[in-house]
C-alpha cells in the first residue's frame, strides 16, 4: 500500500466511522436516541481509600475499581452472573474445584493480553501477609486452600490453591464446597492486576501515571480529596458497546451542598440528605429514586457477663422487640423508602425466603399488649422495678433521631427510661467490640449475596457478634449450612431462633435515596448490592 | 534584634519538639488506631498491618524514629490510610491549595477590613460609620458554615455564575466563593479592631497637633494616623494569617476544594498517625514563624519597642 493510498483509505475509515457514529446516536439495544455528549459525574462523600483491587476496602473504592478493573464474573442489572474476563466455568462433582475458561480477547490497557497468570499474582497478592490487605480475610471467606494459614503466616503465599495450566485457565481449589463462591468472583479484591507493573511501582503503581488496567475505563486524574476521572479504555474487549466516554466522582463532604450542587445540574447522581426524601420525591418525582440495599441496622443487647442483669432476662428483650412501632422508624423518622425488619436478613437477599415470624403479623397495638405482658411478668418496668438503659450509637443525627424514638417507645409502652450515649466512630467501635455498653446500634451490610453473611454474625465466634450471643444450635446450624445443597431450612430455623431470644432487635433495612438526572439511563436499581458499572450506563437525548 | 531572632528561632526547636511528644501522647491515648475498622481484622492481618508501619515497636521508639527520619531525610513517613501517597504528598496537594484561598482571602480581610474600619473611624457617628459597623457586625455573626451553603444556593443554583465547588488547579472561579466565605468573618473582626484603634489615636495630641498645623485630612490619617492604629491589628493578623493558611475544614467540606483542613480533619477521625503528625507541624512551625514575625514587624512599626 502506497502512502496516498494510505491515507484516502485511513481517511475512508475516519468519513465511514463519523457517519456510523451519527447513525449510531441511538441506543443498540433500545433504540433511545443518544445524548451527544456522554459523560456521568456523580458525588462521593468521601476520598476511597484506594483503586488497589486487593487494598480497596470501601464502597467508593470498589465503585471506581470496577469500572477500572474487570474480574473472572461480572453481574447483570439484578445481581445475577454474567461473563466478566471469564466466559464461563466449571465445577467439579465434589465442588472442590473451579475452572474458568478466560476470553482470549481481554487485554490490559497497555496492549497486553490478560492472562490466567495475572489472576494467580493478584489473588496470591490478596492473602500476602507482606502486602497486609485488610480484605485478605475475603479470600479466607472464599475457602480457598490455605488461604487461612498464608493469611497466618504460617505457610508461603505460592501454596495458595490457585493454578494456571494455560494461558486462558484459571483453576481455583477451594478447602470445602462453597454454593455461592462464583458469586464471590464479582468482588473487587479478587480483580486481576497487571504484574509488571506493580512490580515496578510499588506502592505507587495506582497513580494515573502508572497505573496499568483491564476494565471498560483507565485512571485519567485523581485529585484527592476533590476528583477523580476515568475515561474509555479503547483497549477493552467490549469497548463498542461501552457508551458513557467519561466518568467523574467529586468528593462532596456534606450532603446538601451535593443536593444543591445537582440541582445546579453540576451533577447527575447525588444522595438524598437525610428526611428530605418525601419532599425531594413529591417535587422530582422522576428523579428521586429510593434503592433497596441489602444491609439492615439493629440494636444489640450487651449479653456479655458485663452486660445489665435485666437484659438478661429474655422476657425483657422480647418485650423491648415487641414495642418498637417499626412502621413510625420507616415512615416518619426516615422515609426514604426502608423497610421495616423483624428478623435479621433482609428479604431480597438472593436464594432466602422469609421465615413466617409471629411478631411480622401481628397489629402494633397486639405487640404492645404483648410487651406489657411480658415486662410485667419478668418484674420490670410499669408497676416493677424501674429499669435504665443507656443507649449508645456513634455520633450521626440519623442515629440519634432512631435512639430518640426508640427511647420514647419503650418509655411510653414499658415504662423503661433510656439515656443516649454517642461516640465518635472510632471510639465507639472500641466501647462496643469490649462490651461497655447496654444496648448498642449495630449495622450490617452484605459482603455477598447470600444470607449467611448476616447470620453468620450471631454466631459464638464471630469478630462482629457485639452482643456476645452464643447458642450451640445456632453455631451448628450455620457449620451445616456452609455445605449444605439447600441451606434455607438452617436459615428459617436460625431466624426463628433470632426471634425468640432476641439478642438483637432488628430495626430496619436500608433503602437509600437518590436524586438521578432523568437523562441518565441503566441504573440497575433491582441490584440490591448496588455493584453498577459505568460501562452500562448511558445518557438519552433531551427532548 | 539580629539576636532577638536568632534567640525566638533557638526557643522553636524545644516548642517543636514539646509539640510532637504531647501530639504523639495525645493520638496514642485515643481510642482505636489507623486499622480499626468496623469488622475486626484477623490478628494475623492486624499484626502484618502494624509491622508494616511500625506500629508494634513501643511508643518512645516510634516517637524517635519520627524525629529522626523527619530531621535527618526530611521524611514524614507513610500515610496509613492511603498506601500510594506519604504524607510528603498529602502536604503538597494539600497546602498549595490552601495556601492560594488563604492567601486570597487574606488579602480581602485586609483590605475590605481595614478601608471599613478607617471609614467608619472617620466619620465617627454618622450613617457611614453605622452602616461600616452594620456590615462587619453581619459579617460577624454570619459564621462561614452559614455563609458558605448560602453563598453557593445563590451564586450557583439561583444565578449560575460561579461553580458550587471543586478547585481545578485554581481557576478563579473556583476561588471566589471559597475567599468570600473565609474572608467576611476575619474581614469583620480586622474592620471592628481598625475603627476602635483609629478613634484612640484620632482623639491623640500629635493627630491634634497635625490637625492644628493645617494638613488635609488624607495627610493626617494615611501618613500620623494609620500607622499606630494598625498595631493591635497587627497583633490580630498574624495568628489569622496562619489559620487562614493552614485550612479550614468547612471551606474544603463545603466547596470540596482538596484542602489541608480535610486532610487534618479526616486523619484525626481514621487515626492516620503520621497524617495528623505532619500537619500539626506544619501549623507549627508556620504559627512559630508569623508571631515571629509579627514582633519584628511590631518593631518597625511601633519605635516604643526595641528588642
Amino acid at each position: 500500500m502506497t502512502l496516498k493510498t494510505l491515507l484516502k483509505a485511513s481517511s475512508a475509515i475516519v468519513l465511514l466511522s463519523a457517519i456510523a457514529a451519527n447513525a449510531q446516536a441511538t441506543h443498540p439495544a433500545t433504540g433511545e436516541a443518544l445524548a451527544e455528549v456522554q459523560t456521568f459525574t456523580y458525588r462521593v462523600l468521601d476520598e476511597h481509600s484506594s483503586v488497589d483491587p486487593q487494598v480497596v476496602e470501601d464502597v467508593t473504592g470498589a465503585e471506581v475499581v470496577r469500572d477500572l478493573f474487570e474480574g473472572l464474573m461480572n453481574q447483570d442489572a439484578t445481581g445475577e452472573l454474567v461473563p466478566g474476563v471469564a466466559t464461563g466455568f466449571d465445577v467439579s462433582e465434589d465442588g472442590l474445584t473451579y475452572t474458568f475458561t478466560l476470553r482470549d480477547n481481554a487485554r490490559w490497557s497497555n496492549g497486553d493480553p490478560v492472562l490466567a497468570s495475572d489472576f494467580v499474582y493478584a489473588w496470591k497478592r490478596a492473602v500476602d501477609p507482606a502486602l497486609a490487605s485488610e480484605y485478605a480475610w475475603f479470600m479466607e471467606l472464599m475457602s480457598i486452600e490455605n488461604a487461612a494459614a498464608i493469611i497466618a503466616g504460617e505457610m508461603d503465599k505460592d501454596a495458595l490453591g490457585v493454578t494456571a495450566p494455560d494461558d486462558s485457565a484459571f483453576v481455583v481449589t477451594l478447602s470445602q464446597p462453597l454454593p455461592y463462591f462464583a458469586q464471590m468472583t464479582t468482588h473487587s479484591t479478587t480483580f486481576p492486576v497487571h504484574p509488571a507493573t506493580v512490580e515496578a511501582h510499588g506502592d505507587t503503581w495506582t497513580r494515573p501515571e502508572n497505573i496499568v488496567s483491564n476494565g471498560a475505563y483507565v485512571l485519567r486524574e485523581h485529585v484527592p480529596q476533590e476528583r477523580l476521572v476515568r475515561v474509555r479504555n479503547e483497549m477493552y474487549w467490549d469497548n463498542e458497546n461501552t457508551i458513557i466516554d467519561e466518568v467523574t466522582s467529586l468528593v462532596i463532604n456534606d450532603v446538601n451542598q451535593g443536593l444543591t450542587r445537582y440541582l445546579a445540574g453540576e451533577l447527575d447522581r447525588t444522595e438524598v440528605p437525610p428526611g428530605q426524601f418525601q419532599r425531594l420525591s413529591a417535587e422530582y418525582p422522576d428523579q428521586a429514586i429510593s434503592i433497596p440495599r441489602l444491609c439492615s441496622y439493629y440494636y444489640n443487647f450487651n449479653l456479655s457477663e458485663g452486660g445489665p442483669e435485666a437484659l438478661q432476662d429474655v422476657r425483657v428483650r422480647q418485650a423491648m422487640n415487641l414495642a418498637v412501632n417499626r412502621d413510625v422508624i420507616v415512615n416518619n423518622v426516615l422515609g426514604a423508602g426502608q423497610t421495616a425488619a423483624y428478623n435479621f436478613t433482609p428479604v431480597r437477599t438472593a436464594g432466602f425466603t422469609l421465615p413466617d415470624l409471629p411478631i411480622a403479623d401481628m397489629t402494633q397495638e397486639d405487640r404492645n399488649a404483648m410487651a406489657v405482658a411480658l415486662i410485667t411478668e419478668a418484674g420490670y418496668g410499669i408497676g416493677g422495678e424501674p429499669l435504665s438503659i443507656e443507649l449508645l450509637y456513634n455520633t450521626d443525627e440519623a442515629h440519634r433521631n432512631i435512639a430518640v424514638a426508640l427511647g420514647q417507645m419503650w418509655q411510653q409502652t414499658l415504662g423503661i427510661q433510656t439515656t443516649l450515649a454517642n461516640q465518635e466512630w472510632q471510639t465507639f467501635l472500641q466501647t462496643r467490640g469490649n462490651q461497655n455498653f447496654e444496648m448498642a446500634r449495630g449495622a450490617w451490610c452484605g459482603d455477598y449475596n447470600e444470607a449467611s453473611t448476616f447470620l453468620d454474625l450471631v454466631t459464638t465466634n464471630s469478630g462482629y457478634n457485639d452482643a456476645k450471643y452464643s447458642n450451640a444450635e445456632v453455631d451448628q446450624l450455620m457449620a451445616e449450612a456452609k455445605t449444605a445443597a439447600d441451606p434455607q431450612p438452617n436459615y428459617t430455623r436460625v431466624e426463628q431462633i433470632i426471634a425468640e431470644e432476641v439478642p438483637i432487635i432488628p430495626i430496619y433495612h436500608y433503602a437509600d435515596g437518590y436524586m438521578f438526572n432523568p437523562e441518565l439511563k441503566g441504573w440497575p436499581v433491582d441490584n440490591v448490592e448496588q455493584n453498577w458499572y459505568s460501562r452500562e450506563l448511558y445518557k438519552v437525548a433531551g427532548e | 534584634m539580629f539576636n532577638f531572632v536568632l534567640k525566638r528561632l533557638a526557643i522553636a526547636v524545644p516548642t517543636i519538639l514539646i509539640l510532637i511528644v504531647l501530639s504523639f501522647m495525645l493520638m496514642f491515648a485515643a481510642p482505636g488506631g489507623p486499622f480499626n475498622s468496623e469488622r475486626p481484622l484477623p490478628p494475623q492481618v492486624l499484626a502484618n498491618l502494624e509491622a508494616r508501619y511500625g506500629l508494634d515497636q513501643p511508643y518512645w521508639k516510634q516517637m524517635y524514629d519520627y524525629v529522626v527520619n523527619m530531621v535527618t531525610r526530611f521524611d514524614f513517613g507513610p500515610s496509613f490510610q492511603y498506601r500510594d501517597r506519604t504524607v510528603t504528598d498529602v502536604i503538597m496537594q494539600g497546602f498549595p491549595v490552601t495556601l492560594t484561598y488563604g492567601f486570597w482571602s487574606f488579602v480581602v480581610a485586609v483590605i475590605v477590613g481595614v478601608s471599613l474600619g478607617v471609614v467608619a473611624a472617620i466619620k465617627h457617628n454618622t450613617w457611614l460609620d453605622y452602616l461600616a459597623v452594620g456590615i462587619s457586625v453581619g459579617a460577624q455573626v454570619l459564621p462561614n458554615f452559614v455563609m458558605a451553603p448560602i453563598l453557593v444556593l445563590v451564586f450557583t443554583l439561583w444565578l449560575g455564575w460561579l461553580p458550587g465547588g471543586g478547585w481545578q488547579g485554581g481557576q478563579w472561579q473556583y476561588l471566589i466563593l471559597p475567599v468570600i466565605a473565609l474572608s467576611t468573618s476575619y474581614m469583620a473582626s480586622i474592620a471592628r479592631i481598625t475603627r476602635s484603634s483609629m478613634l484612640e489615636v484620632l482623639n491623640a495630641g500629635f493627630i491634634r497637633t497635625a490637625r492644628a498645623k493645617g494638613l488635609p485630612t488624607w495627610r493626617i490619617i494615611l501618613g500620623h494616623a494609620l500607622k499606630p492604629a494598625m498595631l493591635p491589628v497587627l497583633s490580630y493578623l498574624g495568628p489569622a494569617f496562619v489559620l487562614m493558611i493552614t485550612g479550614s475544614v468547612v471551606i474544603d467540606v463545603y466547596f470540596s476544594t482538596g484542602g489541608i483542613g480535610q486532610f487534618f480533619v479526616n486523619s484525626a477521625f481514621s487515626r492516620d498517625y503520621a497524617v495528623i503528625m505532619g500537619i500539626t507541624i506544619l501549623v507549627g512551625v508556620l504559627t512559630i514563624v508569623f508571631n515571629l514575625l509579627v514582633d519584628v514587624l511590631y518593631a518597625w512599626i511601633d519605635p516604643k519597642i526595641r528588642y
